[in-house]
């Protein structure tokens, strides 16, 4: 064994290549995004300025960004109440969408009965809903909450059926030849190895969550960021919509890169070659 | 060969063993066909045979992923009902779990079956120099070549010192140089540890080379035709073995068995 010429190789020099490019990257690569966003934000800024266009039309971002900060108790007072609605919902979700899963890929028989029956559902738009739900549930938490659960609940079960189904059955055989039992096989390999796929689905199902909770507020609400943009065009107040906007988007960004953090922690190292 | 075997060293019978895969509206295929196999402890044995000749499913059948539709299977002396603790297996793909490092996919045996990682990271460490791969540990699959990876393949399938270890074609899926390597590299590995080996293979050459015993199969059903004991002196040598008579000889007699069965057709 000891003879092999190839193997003598040390294990720093197997790093793959792409990597060294990846980290000497140019400048304009790898703030690209950064300075495309500037860019729009610049020529924004410049078109309000130069084409004097009136703050009611269309505010320029300095303007905006002014608002958000002289605003931000009144923002944030709203914003909370929207990311706890988002947080329930897409929580309630998490909690009835993974046993879901679970249920339809390990039972035959409830694949046949509920996969169809989901599938059909979601082509109901859960938007179309909303009135509906709040003709049942009335005018509190419970519409918006059910509307981020209905609308986050689809993609989280079947980024996880797809998840578990994609594993490559050599696989199975190889950890059952080591004796394993079934929850080993679970825990050491259909788990570890449906994760990328269930964290997609988290991550879709969790922006969605956002929308929904946004429209049940349309419909009705008398606090969260949904109602408040709804005041601000009442009030023909631009300024305070596009900042109500601004705001919302970041709670959607918010919770993507909480989730993004929690599967950095969960499955410690991403493959490239996968 | 025989005598010089270690403890662990498993044997193995199998006798009178049919599996017949029952396929839907159509017709059953008869994989294995009345198998009788004995293999002493310590020795190497090469399963040779087309696709379709069953050689899979005997090593299926032996590592306790399938049960036979009839016969019976023992590892000294124990029937095989499920997988057995004394077995360890190489499969054709290296089937290394991406998500962990190489040190963690040489423990996976360890901790499926509850024992203390920790105290065989120094005999993981040791397997890796031993097949050339010392300081790999912390690396991760993707960072290995396909004969890197399938060296770890083994390391994990002999990290729980099996008294037999099962080969699935483990060479099918590498160029031509690394499986020579790996040829030779098999056979130090193996003299090391004289464990029991079942090798399965289509290639005739790398059968010979290893093993002490070549066993013919032909397909549908699959049957054993041809039980031939390799007598050469070991650690043989690959370059220059296509020189020896005796070697050439024993092709010679495998080769006459398939095209016999019509595997090979000579025009």
């Amino acid at each position: 064994m000891t003879q092999l010429k190839q193997a003598q190789a040390s294990p720093s020099s197997i790093v793959p290549r792409t990597k060294k490019k990846r980290v000497h990257g140019s400048i304009l690569e790898r703030y690209a995004a950064l300075i495309l966003a500037c860019s729009i934000l610049i020529i924004w800024q410049l078109a309000v300025v130069l084409l004097r266009l009136s703050e009611f039309v269309l505010p320029a971002p300095l303007v905006i960004a002014k608002r958000i900060f002289v605003e931000h108790e009144l923002l944030i007072s709203h914003g909370y109440i929207t990311l706890l609605e988002v947080l329930a919902g897409f929580g309630s979700a998490f909690l009835v969408g993974i046993p879901l899963a679970l249920a339809i890929f390990y039972s035959k028989a409830f694949e046949r009965a509920v996969y169809p029956l989901l599938v059909a559902l979601q082509t109901v738009p859960k938007v179309a809903l909303a009135p509906i739900l709040v003709l049942y549930l009335g005018y509190g938490w419970a519409p918006k909450i059910m509307l981020a659960f209905l609308i986050s609940f689809f993609p989280i079960v079947i980024s996880t059926v797809v998840g578990l189904q994609a594993l490559d059955p050599a696989l199975v055989n190889m950890v059952r030849s080591m004796g394993a039992s079934e929850s080993q096989v679970f825990f050491k390999l259909r788990l570890p190895s449906a994760l990328p796929s269930i964290f997609g689905g988290l991550k879709v199902a969790v922006s969605l969550a956002v929308i929904g909770a946004i429209i049940g507020e349309y419909i009705a609400a008398e606090r969260g960021l949904g109602y408040l943009q709804l005041q601000a065009n009442a009030q023909f107040d631009t300024t305070l919509n596009f900042a109500t906007v601004l705001t919302i988007s970041f709670v959607g960004v918010f919770l993507y890169f909480v989730l993004a953090i929690i599967e950095e922690k969960v499955s410690h190292r991403r493959d490239r070659a996968n | 060969m025989a005598s010089s075997h270690s403890k662990q060293a498993a044997a193995v019978a199998v006798s009178g063993v049919s599996m017949l895969y029952e396929v839907r509206n159509g017709d059953d295929v008869l994989a294995l066909d009345n198998v009788s196999l004995d293999i002493e402890p310590g020795s190497f044995v090469a399963v040779v045979g087309p696709s379709g000749c069953g050689k899979s499913t005997l090593l299926a059948l032996l590592a306790g992923l399938l049960p036979p539709t009839s016969g019976r299977l023992t590892i000294d002396g124990d029937v095989i009902v499920k997988p057995h603790p004394k077995v360890g297996v190489v499969f054709q793909s290296d089937l290394l779990l991406y998500w962990r490092d190489i040190l963690g996919n040489i423990l996976l045996p360890i901790e499926i079956k509850d024992m203390d990682a920790d105290g065989y990271k120094e005999a993981a460490r040791e397997l890796l120099s031993q097949v050339g791969l010392e300081g790999f540990g912390d690396k991760y699959p993707y960072e290995l070549s396909g004969g890197m990876r399938q060296r770890v393949a083994i390391c994990r399938a002999l990290i729980q010192e099996p008294g037999l270890l099962l080969m699935d074609e483990p060479f099918g899926a590498l160029d031509a140089l690394t499986r020579e390597q790996m040829i030779m590299d098999l056979q130090t590995m193996w003299l090391r540890v004289r464990n029991t080996v079942l090798f399965i293979t289509h290639g005739i050459d790398e059968a010979v080379f290893l093993a002490d015993r070549v066993i013919v199969m032909s397909p549908r059903p699959g049957r054993i035709d041809l039980d031939l004991k390799i007598d050469l002196p070991r650690p043989r040598r690959w370059s220059g073995i296509h020189e020896d008579p005796k070697f050439n000889q024993y092709i010679r007699q495998v080769r006459e068995m398939f095209e016999a069965k019509g595997v090979l057709v000579s025009h």
